[in-house]
């Protein structure tokens, strides 16, 4: 008896450590996404100082009469350090360069993309939201802390009491930053968006999509239907399964040592990440598109012969439509898996600084993990919520691929 | 230009489509002309005759440009010493003179002061050559342009031309689909060979600067060694000697591939004991997809996580029991790993779990067995092989693994077998070394494709031992 009470504790013992797994491995998908989430959600505000700008044509070299290029052109350095002075009187040097430091950098820029909007405002006053420096924005946010000795802040005593200043008098504000999400990349993490790198990424999955789709359904067309299990399709599928399994960094040295090294393409630039992306995915959009002909009963393709049809005709106007949906959700669940591969783009330059937005897959870009990648490599504090609010929008996107391909699988797939 | 032209070339096929099949059927109803084929099939016809070689010689333009660009600007006239060249000279002056080529024929008004000094700074040759650059992207702008539509044109025209009672359009289609699918599947394997010459060919000219044993065989990495010397001057033997050493490379990535398993073995494996014998549908219905989200997170996120949270977090406790833990160890690039390859080997071992036959299990409880000595003394015996598979091809991905270790362990090797250490890995080092500039001519960058090289075949050797291995438990079974 004595030894079925052990065989029976032992049996509640297994079934605790198989709970205990599986709760376990839940708890780290918990854990991932809570991390993620709270360093990240501070990236979509952003904070402003409101100042009064007086848009004085003699420190821009611009009139009313400007055209919009010299508008361009024109340097508004000297009107944004003009400003701060006016805003905050009677400093001293010392204390103005401290104050300019509260203000963000590209100050200048974001007064010139308000007056290219508005020409007629120079020469008259408004009140204008200025962003705020990263520091200034950590310790708004509450990231910095505030108690700990001056030497190991960012924002020096006198800062943090003309910050205290422009607090109580109602200055100091949270926007929603739509600079994150219509930007491209910047040295400041206040300025820096992601809109540059989500571009890159796009156009690369165009292109791995007008590569992959194609080949991999026609190769998988050729492989179920029009060629009889031999030794070439032995080797082919071999292979295939093979490829499935390259880890993907080796398939980023086949881009850079063919495609660029031998070809000559461009470094850096969409298209090659792109092509590196569809012969990654090309595998498993062949492996996907290969089961979902198989599925597709053969009485189908009989009643197409016996009516007349060439084989041709059979597999072009009935299988292939029948065997589309699942197709499509293998090409959407590879083409997710690319979205999120990191190491191929590293491999072929798509992880330098770009700062303009890519207008196309010849354009230097990076992608939306190189991005990630990017930040997160850098020290300040700033770029550490964009890597997480950047991993956000990364996680969002693989989200809607993948609900989209279980939509297309439960909507459209044929049950035979 | 490219996209608008490209955008040309599908209108006038889709154009052409309907220009062939309306002769066919003229011919048909008109000329009253029995014809072979289907009219559709004549407009088939006739795009695959105008589209192919249109874009047969635009692949070829597109091959070659860089070829026809050096012949056409790059003459030993401009420059007398072009033969002595290394290629990384070529590249930066080709370079400059792209850059060059965008302004140099621009008014100087609209040019800003950066633009305005480097025209400058450039000596009269460069500029003669830079205004021959832009003549030349000119000229192949608009061949590509006649290309895109004069060629394809002519040709449809011709083909159009051609169609007549006698011409059986359908065997002719159907023949040059039947080779576009072959081809299209002979692709995967073009991509293999592709991958293993570029490997091979960089990696040989890898080896022609460091021998093959001191690389397989030595223990020293320190490849910034060979960064120093100018690649031009050739490299002092001394300096390459202990720069270039694969063991320490080699023992990191087993090391923290080794954390990895231990943690990802019981757990995936255990999961899937649970989800497959123990719980009831609704349970796996909800804790599957939950724990295959594990899988689909990019591993950038989980470099993240390691290093941001991970790491410091393991140095803390080490620390709090009196443990030097380095902040880069290899515990904790390999915890973040393990985590990763759970659902990896859990719904592999799942499978192979699922496809062990229900008379086994049945067997053993008409002998009074519990569940839990079911699965560990006739489950797991019978599905030995199979699990195994999942194992290796579970390693095989830990081997290959990139942006975790890139994030979390360290760039300095380190020959230890100590987790608590920092440790480096291959991966992490074909991503060091070409991350900065690439020169195709200084082992610093060519190491890159030897480890690749290594990298590959001993994951494909895991593969195909793991597929052998999953493949024959199968047969086994069915």
């Amino acid at each position: 008896m004595n030894s079925l009470n052990k065989r029976l504790s032992a049996e509640k013992r297994f079934q605790a450590y198989g709970l205990f797994a599986v709760a376990l491995s839940m708890f780290f998908v918990l854990i991932l996404m809570w991390k993620i989430f709270s360093t990240g959600s501070g990236a979509f505000v952003r904070t402003t100082i409101e100042a009064n700008v007086f848009f004085n044509p003699d420190f821009i070299q611009v009139n009313q009469n400007s055209l919009e290029k010299e508008l361009y052109r024109a340097s508004y350095v000297a009107l944004a350090d003009e400003v701060v002075r006016q805003n905050h009187p009677k400093l001293n040097e010392e204390q103005f360069i401290k104050v300019r430091e509260m203000y963000t950098r590209k100050f200048d820029y974001q007064l010139r993309d308000y007056l290219l909007d508005n020409p007629d405002k120079i020469g008259q006053s408004i009140i204008m939201k200025i962003t705020a420096s990263s520091d200034l924005d950590q310790i708004v946010k509450g990231n910095y802390p505030r108690d700990v000795p001056e030497a190991q802040r960012k924002i020096n005593d006198y800062q943090l009491s003309v910050l205290d200043k422009l607090t109580s008098e109602g200055k100091v504000s949270s926007v929603f930053n739509f600079w994150f999400f219509t930007k491209g990349d910047s040295r400041d993490p206040e300025s820096a968006g992601i809109w540059g790198a989500v571009m890159g990424s796009l156009y690369a999955l165009i292109i791995c999509f007008s590569f992959a789709f194609p080949i991999g359904l026609l190769a998988s067309v050729y492989l179920e239907e029009f060629v009889k299990p031999g030794k070439v399709t032995d080797i082919i599928e071999v292979n295939i399964n093979n490829l499935a399994a390259v880890p993907s960094i080796v398939f980023g040295l086949l881009g850079l040592g063919m495609l660029i090294g031998v070809i000559g393409l461009p470094y850096q630039v969409p298209l090659v990440g792109g092509l590196v992306l569809g012969f990654m995915t090309l595998p498993t959009i062949i492996i996907a598109s290969r089961a979902s002909l198989r599925s597709v009963p053969p009485s189908i393709r009989e009643g197409a012969l016996a009516v007349g049809a060439t084989k041709m005709q059979t597999v072009f106007h009935h299988v292939i439509p029948l065997s589309l949906p699942g197709t499509l959700t293998g090409t959407i669940i590879g083409m997710a898996q690319a979205l999120g591969e990191t190491a191929p783009l590293l491999m072929i330059g798509m992880v330098a600084f770009v700062m303009e937005i890519p207008g196309g897959p010849l354009d230097p870009a990076t992608g939306l993990p190189s991005q990630i990648y990017l930040w997160s490599e850098s020290a300040e504090r700033g770029f550490l919520e964009k890597t997480s609010a950047g991993i956000m929008l990364l996680l969002l996107f693989l989200i809607i691929m993948n609900t989209a391909a279980v939509v297309i699988r439960r909507r459209l797939e044929v049950k035979w | 230009m490219i996209y608008f032209a490209l955008l040309i070339l599908v209108i006038i096929s889709y154009l052409f489509y309907f220009v062939g099949k309306k002769r066919a059927l003229n011919l048909k109803f008109n000329g009253n002309i029995k014809l072979s084929s289907q009219p559709d099939y004549f407009g088939y016809y006739v795009v695959l005759m105008a589209l192919i070689p249109a874009l047969l010689m635009w692949f070829g333009l597109l091959l070659f440009k860089g070829n026809f660009q050096e012949m056409f600007v790059m003459s030993p006239i401009l420059f007398p010493d072009i033969s002595t060249w290394s290629d990384g000279k070529l590249g930066l002056i080709l370079n400059k003179l792209n850059n060059l080529s965008v302004i140099v024929n621009l008014p100087l008004d609209d040019l800003t002061n950066g633009e305005k000094s480097i025209l400058n700074m450039a000596s009269e040759n460069e500029l003669t050559a830079a205004k021959k650059l832009a003549n030349f992207d000119k000229i192949y702008g608009w061949s590509n342009l006649t290309l895109f539509i004069i060629f394809p044109i002519i040709l449809g025209f011709l083909a159009t031309r051609s169609i007549s009672g006698k011409l059986n359009a359908q065997p002719i289609v159907e023949k040059i689909i039947t080779y576009i699918i072959k081809g299209s599947s002979y692709i995967a394997i073009l991509i293999t060979i592709g991958i293993f010459l570029s490997l091979v060919f960089e990696a040989i000219n890898f080896f022609r600067y460091v021998n093959p044993v001191d690389f397989f065989f030595s223990t020293g990495w320190n490849p910034n060694r060979a960064f120093v010397v100018d690649a031009s001057e050739g490299f002092d033997k001394d300096d390459l000697e202990n720069a270039f050493g694969f063991i320490p490379l080699l023992t990191g990535t087993l090391l923290i591939a080794t954390v990895a398993m231990i943690v990802a073995i019981p757990l995936g494996l255990m999961s899937a004991i649970y989800l497959a014998e123990y719980a009831s549908k609704r349970v796996r219905d909800i804790a599957k997809p939950i724990i295959e989200i594990l899988a689909g997170i990019p591993t950038v996120v989980y470099g993240f996580f390691a290093a941001l949270s991970l790491a410091p977090f393991i140095k803390d406790v080490g620390e709090s029991v009196g443990l030097p833990v380095s902040a880069e160890s290899a515990l904790a690039a390999g915890l973040a790993m393990g985590v990763m390859i759970i659902p990896f080997v859990s719904s592999l071992s799942d499978d192979v779990i699922k496809a062990v036959p229900q008379s086994l299990r049945d067997g053993s409880y008409a002998l009074g067995a519990t569940r839990s000595e079911t699965i560990k003394k006739v489950i797991l015996p019978a599905a030995l092989a199979g699990i195994m598979g999942s194992f290796l091809l579970a390693v095989s991905r830990a081997i290959g693994e990139t942006m975790i270790v890139v994030m979390a362990a360290s760039l300095r090797a380190n020959l230890t077998f100590n987790p608590l250490e920092p440790a480096t890995t291959i991966t992490t080092q074909i991503v060091t070394s070409l991350i900065g500039d690439v020169e195709f001519d200084n082992p610093k960058t060519l190491v890159a494709f030897a480890l690749g090289l290594t990298l590959f075949l001993m994951t494909l050797l895991l593969n195909i031992l793991a597929i052998t291995i999953v493949k024959k438990y199968r047969e086994k079974y069915e």
